[in-house]
């Protein structure tokens, strides 16, 4: 079993920062609008805020890792302009995409909304978590802060979800493949 | 018990919120700057030329990069106006949100095509 160096990279990208991001959200909106809007009987505790926030932060490091290394890892391989004359474009995969009126359509919507849209989702989500840890359970008494917080939460989960489906999708039709192999493990002799 | 007092009754804020405000309406032009920029270079020769700050990764590099400091600019210039103030948060949020959603459309290609 083996892999490329690539592949590898694609596989962090998406489904390292990428995937678990969106999996840590659903969680997150939930502790968000419990935290903000908890009756003082089953008010949460110093340890669960402390969680939450630590939470967030995580989720912050995976949104700028995702996009960090989708930008300037992974995009340079994708947009790799073959050399004149190639024929066999599976290494070139905005080219192999772009050769095919069936596939260009991943290009020409989906890279080039996914690039920018991707963005969106740190950016929201470092703001959502500056301003818990800076509010905290505070943040119960600023309707209109928590209103915020809670609508760019879901922003940048909506820009997430829109950048791991094209990417995976792109990853379908046209995969970043290339680069030195890594051997994952021995094959069993049959 | 009703349902009305098992809901909690906001206390008056601890925390002013300008330093909420001006996180949440940074975040909305940091958005919005990078949709702009983004059809910008996709239009523009000259702007796309300025903003290739890293071959590898085309305009991409420029257009974030760029953003990301419109960003963080706004943001420490409203924390500095407005961070230990209270200011009124409900139209802030409108135009953040306003932002926020024109920058989602504007980086739809569809949308970009039409200019």
């Amino acid at each position: 079993m083996e892999i490329t160096a690539r592949s590898l990279w694609t596989l962090i990208h998406g489904m390292g920062f990428g995937a678990l991001y969106l999996l840590a959200f659903s969680g997150a909106l939930v502790e968000l609008y419990r935290f903000t809007t908890s009756p003082a009987p089953s008010e949460p505790t110093p340890g669960q805020e402390r969680f939450l926030k630590v939470y967030l932060i995580a989720m912050v490091v995976l949104a700028w890792a995702a996009v960090l290394t989708g930008a300037y890892v992974i995009y340079p391989w994708y947009r790799a302009a073959p050399p004149p004359g190639t024929v066999d474009l599976s290494q070139f995969p905005q080219r192999l995409l772009m050769s095919n009126s069936t596939t260009i359509g991943w290009h020409s919507l989906g890279m080039e909304w996914k690039e920018h849209v991707a963005w969106f989702a740190p950016i929201s989500i470092t703001m959502v978590a500056y301003v818990f840890i800076r509010y905290g359970r505070d943040l119960r008494n600023h309707r209109q802060l928590r209103a915020a917080v809670l609508y760019f939460a879901v922003a940048s989960f909506l820009a997430a979800g829109v950048a791991g489906f094209f990417g995976a999708m792109i990853n379908k039709y046209a995969p970043v493949q290339g680069g030195h192999t890594i051997q994952l493990s021995e094959g069993a002799e049959r | 018990m009703n349902m009305q007092s098992r809901i909690a009754m906001p206390n008056p804020p601890a925390v002013a919120n300008g330093a909420g405000a001006a996180a949440v309406l940074s975040a909305g032009i940091g958005c919005f700057a990078l949709a702009v920029l983004a059809l910008a270079a996709d239009k523009s020769a000259p702007i796309k030329r300025l903003l290739l700050f890293y071959k590898p990764t085309g305009v991409l590099s420029g257009v974030t990069t760029t953003a990301i400091l419109i960003w963080f600019l706004t943001w420490g210039i409203l924390e500095w106006r407005w961070g230990k103030k209270t200011v009124a948060l409900g139209r802030i949020n409108i135009v953040s949100l306003a932002l926020l959603g024109l920058g989602f459309l504007l980086t739809f290609p569809f949308i970009v095509d039409r200019f």
